[in-house]
């Protein structure tokens, strides 16, 4: 165990989180104001994966198919809104689930009849490929870093945002109150389409930033949504705060838990035995978390005062 | 007799008779259909009496079949092996009993959390607590991990061996029918009423002084039972198992089954598993891309069919009697 390790470890654990605050704060704007759950917000994930992996083969350039798919991944976002949400506003949770749940076998057809049942490797550019020395000793690979960088820069984007401009000003109302702002004379459906866009980008963005790792799949989606969820329920449902700092933490506790638990267990029990104990209990760490979190405070970490 | 009743005793009557029939005229692949159909709608009856009559949203209930399979599958792995003998063991009773009692014990643990929470917490916890099992069994490589097991002999029961279809067939039936015979029964009782009353307006019920906490439990606790069970059945009907049971489409898949049916009715799941295995057998027939029709029936239920089968049959019922 060298400290090297540890600091790459924990700069990949918040690469991780970085990815699950995208995802979390798009559900966390469309939880907030509509009082929605989207399942198929993985769905939205995933489209933006393959989307950027297609206009990167077109392109030739990483950059560009990037670009170029953020917008339609928000066209994307705008017609499962028209489509489906729009109709579901009004109903309770439950079937918020099921008709998402529909949503997700849906899109993950439709993807797999457009790019087929492989995966897609997305290749990066060479400036983008190599390994940067932060200090001495510490290599870390470029893109992650990159990843790391755009992540927290759109975290900063979206406080600024929701706390600074008058379009987040109408997203904190509209999550208090969306009766009175739309007394007052907001198109509040217009709002809602809108904001569902926003979280279709980030979380499609999310999946783009992702792929050129692990490659755009089908279903890609609905094993990290899972987590996201687990990212909004410790934060606080509703809280944008509470969404970015439990993504960290999920992020580091998941990626330094794999890496490190089985040590941690050696110490108390004998090696074989850690060697046994060690992947469940990484893999169910964060969910112990959760329920921890859960037994103390009910409403997450920081729940969101109005509500 | 009210066309509800006729409707609940119609669709087990026919489940009773068809595949027996279809096996002896020749067809043994729609008796297995049916099997798996069976199984399945115990669960969703499990399902069915926390969420249609408790008003509890378990998006995890695949969590429970899981641990139902494994409680035949890891006895059976190692009296096959001939290894941990504490655990190795082909009895089917105690294939059961381990089933249920730690699906009870499981539904107690995380129901007493889960509980605590309310609307979309109650829904994301639930389902993050089967993701948890789904991890643990994923994880345990003695077991397969992800490759799953198989399950080289099934439950040794006294009186029926349940390697014939047939009898393994009646026997899913008959648990079948007993669950819903328990869920009529326990819908009826106070307890039931006070969970339905719960439902409906808690803060009412508890200035009544009902501990609606306790009742919740309880019901939670019977409905992992029982879909425990349905998990060792159906570890002893595919004889293969895997963590891929647990994931959480499948909880969803369970959920659709509840709400196509009639979420609140007793023939409400049974009807709604018949349905969606038809579909899924006949949807699947056609083309390979069936999750699309499929997922557009999903949501077109939810939009426009709120009540299920059993919401359209009562509706029925009352404009006819005017």
């Amino acid at each position: 165990m060298d400290l090297t390790l540890i600091v790459i470890q924990c700069l990949n654990g918040m690469q991780l989180g970085v990815l699950l605050f995208l995802l979390a704060s798009g559900l966390t704007l469309t939880f907030g104001i509509m009082d929605f759950v989207n399942l198929a917000h993985g769905s939205l994930y995933m489209i933006g994966a393959f989307l950027s992996a297609t206009l990167t083969f077109w392109t030739g350039s990483f950059v560009w198919g990037v670009l170029l798919a953020l917008p339609l991944t928000a066209l994307a976002g705008i017609a499962v809104e028209l489509i489906v949400a729009r109709h579901l506003y009004s109903r309770d949770h439950l079937d918020h689930v099921l008709a998402t749940f529909g949503l997700i076998l849906c899109i993950d057809t439709l993807v797999h009849m457009i790019w087929g049942p492989d995966g897609i490797a997305v290749p990066l550019p060479d400036y983008l490929n190599g390994q940067v020395e932060l200090f001495s000793g510490i290599i870390f690979p470029s893109f992650r870093l990159l990843i790391l960088a755009a992540g927290l820069l759109v975290a900063a984007g979206l406080y600024y945002l929701v706390n600074y401009t008058r379009i987040g000003m109408l997203i904190r109302a509209g999550a208090s109150n969306r009766t009175m702002v739309s007394a007052l004379g907001i198109d509040i459906q217009t709002l809602f389409t809108l904001v569902f866009a926003v979280g279709a980008v980030l979380a499609g963005f999310a999946g783009m930033l992702i792929a050129p790792i692990t490659e755009a799949s089908i279903g890609m989606g609905n094993e990290i949504i899972i987590t996201a969820f687990v990212v909004i329920i410790v934060g606080g449902i509703g809280s944008m705060k509470g969404a970015f700092i439990a993504a960290m933490l999920i992020g580091l506790i998941d990626t330094l838990g794999r890496s490190y638990i089985d040590d941690l267990f050696k110490v108390v029990m004998s090696t074989e035995a850690a060697e046994t104990a060690a992947p469940a209990v990484s893999a169910m760490l964060i969910y112990i978390l959760m329920a921890v979190v859960l037994v103390f405070r009910p409403q997450g970490l920081f729940p969101p005062k109005v509500r | 007799m009210s066309l509800t009743t006729i409707v609940t005793f119609g669709i087990l009557a026919l489940l009773a008779i068809v595949p027996p029939l279809a096996k002896f005229a020749g067809y043994a692949f729609y008796l297995d259909l049916a099997t798996r159909l069976v199984c399945l709608a115990i669960a969703a009856v499990s399902l069915n009496l926390i969420l249609g009559y408790g008003g509890l949203v378990s998006f995890g209930h695949a969590a429970y079949i899981g641990i139902g399979a494994y409680a035949v599958g890891i006895p059976a792995h190692h009296a096959f092996d001939d290894s941990f003998p504490v655990i190795a063991s082909q009895n089917g009773l105690f294939h059961i009993l381990l089933a249920v009692g730690v699906s009870a014990l499981f539904a107690l643990i995380t129901g007493a959390l889960c509980l605590r929470t309310r609307g979309v917490y109650f829904i994301m916890i639930t389902m993050a607590f089967s993701q948890m099992v789904f991890f643990l069994f994923v994880s345990m490589e003695t077991y397969g991990g992800d490759d799953g097991l198989t399950i080289y002999n099934r439950s040794e029961l006294p009186l029926v061996s349940l390697d014939n279809a047939l009898t393994l067939y009646f026997a899913c039936y008959a648990i079948l029918v007993a669950s819903v015979y328990l869920v009529h029964r326990i819908t009826n009782s106070r307890f039931g009423l006070a969970l339905q009353g719960a439902k409906g307006n808690e803060a009412r019920m508890k200035a009544l002084g009902f501990n609606t906490y306790a009742y919740r439990l309880t019901a939670y606790v019977i409905s992992g039972a029982m879909c425990g069970l349905a998990g060792a059945l159906i570890g002893n009907f595919t004889t293969f198992i895997s963590p891929e049971m647990i994931d959480w489409t499948r909880s969803g898949e369970l959920m659709f089954m509840v709400i196509l049916g009639g979420a609140g009715t007793l023939a409400g799941p049974v009807i709604g598993a018949v349905l969606f295995i038809g579909l899924e057998e006949i949807l699947s027939g056609w083309t390979i891309y069936w999750h699309l029709p499929f997922g557009i029936l999903l949501i077109l239920t939810v939009l426009f069919f709120r009540g299920g089968i059993m919401g359209m049959v009562a509706s029925w019922e009352a404009r006819r009697r005017g």
